[in-house]
């Protein structure tokens, strides 16, 4: 529940953070699952990469993409936090994060579509 | 409920109720949420409790939930918090209530002594007073935490106190990181230990509330990493 004392760019960004986390420990078991069809039954696999030219999976796999990249770049920002001296600019590095993983998520749409 | 202009529709926590109070407050020009606390107990209702002293934002003691924020009473003016007429009035959250607005700060305190939060002297005072250099990168940590005035702010906001009682909290740890660096101090590996406990620094999420809301403008989160790194290289010392 966002009650109003979470109402903070640095909460939404460890919200993110977590959401994203959660999501990829949910995706990586299928993509795995999925991959091992390269060893064991390669039809499926370009029967599954055939479905994957759908424009609503390019779609999904845009939002993987930007999920994996803002867990990545926030991560970043959370270890330097922990592990570098202190900057004060921890909005701006939780906003380059998410623009930083926008920006590559599109342009793997671009590419993609 | 009216809608003049000239009152304030302001609900208080009753703890006796359970539950919200509604009041008609006269609106002024100038006027601080203290203040309108204090128009409902003098004026309205003189069972509400509360806690103040100085009025002024020094002693810490008037911190309470305005529209759900953890914010200093006597310092925020109705104007910045009233969202059209409305107030809404609780006491500080994470924290027990003893009657209305009115919180126990014996937990917030006793965290307080856990981290290690007492100066241990390397003096005595016979000795000659050591000078302190404001230019060395430990004082300048040690000021910038230094200037807490214990009002609960920052643990009324932090989550990770909401969830784990045993959390030492943000103030405290800001408070172990002064001392830590403070070289009149001579207790650093105790109080290293102390924050490393379950409950101690290393439970921080840095969601950063506490800063978000300090009034004194304070960042525990970047006591709290510093307290971080001191500890795991003392891990690392103790190791080899």
């Amino acid at each position: 529940m966002i009650w109003p004392h979470r109402s903070q760019p640095l909460w939404y960004a460890f919200v993110l953070h977590r959401v994203s986390g959660v999501a990829l420990a949910l995706f990586l078991p299928v993509h795995f699952y999925v991959l091992s069809f390269a060893l064991r039954q390669p039809e499926r696999l370009d029967g599954f990469l055939r479905w994957t030219d759908l424009g609503i999976v390019k779609a999904a796999e845009f939002g993987l993409v930007f999920l994996l990249g803002v867990h990545m770049f926030g991560g970043l920002r959370l270890m330097a936090l922990e592990w570098l001296p202190w900057s004060p600019r921890q909005k701006t590095f939780a906003a380059s994060a998410a623009a930083a993983a926008f920006l590559i998520s599109v342009t793997f749409f671009l590419n993609a579509a | 409920m009216p809608t003049d202009s000239s009152f304030l529709d302001v609900d208080v926590w009753r703890s006796g109720a359970e539950s919200f109070q509604n009041f008609q407050v006269p609106a002024r020009d100038s006027q601080t949420v203290l203040d309108v606390v204090t128009w409902i107990q003098q004026h309205a209702d003189p069972t509400l409790s509360y806690r103040f002293a100085c009025r002024v934002g020094m002693c810490g003691s008037c911190a309470m939930m305005v529209n759900g924020k953890p914010r200093w009473t006597c310092r925020t003016h109705v104007k910045k918090v009233a969202k059209r007429g409305r107030i809404e009035i609780a006491p500080l959250r994470n924290l027990q209530v003893i009657k209305d607005l009115a919180t126990d700060m014996s937990d917030f305190f006793d965290k307080w002594v856990a981290a290690e939060g007492v100066f241990h002297p390397t003096k005595t005072r016979e000795d000659e007073i050591e000078a302190i250099r404001p230019d060395t990168p430990e004082r300048i940590s040690a000021d910038a935490a230094v200037e807490c005035i214990n009002c609960g702010v920052c643990y009324a906001a932090c989550d990770v106190v909401a969830a784990n009682p045993a959390y030492l909290g943000p103030a405290a740890l800001n408070r172990a990181w002064s001392l830590v660096n403070d070289l009149r101090d001579g207790a650093l590996a105790e109080r290293l230990e102390a924050v490393s406990h379950d409950g101690g620094c290393h439970n921080c999420h840095s969601h950063q509330s506490c800063a978000a809301y300090c009034p004194n403008s304070l960042n525990p989160t970047a006591s709290i990493a510093g307290l971080k790194r001191e500890t795991v290289k003392a891990a690392f010392r103790r190791g080899r």
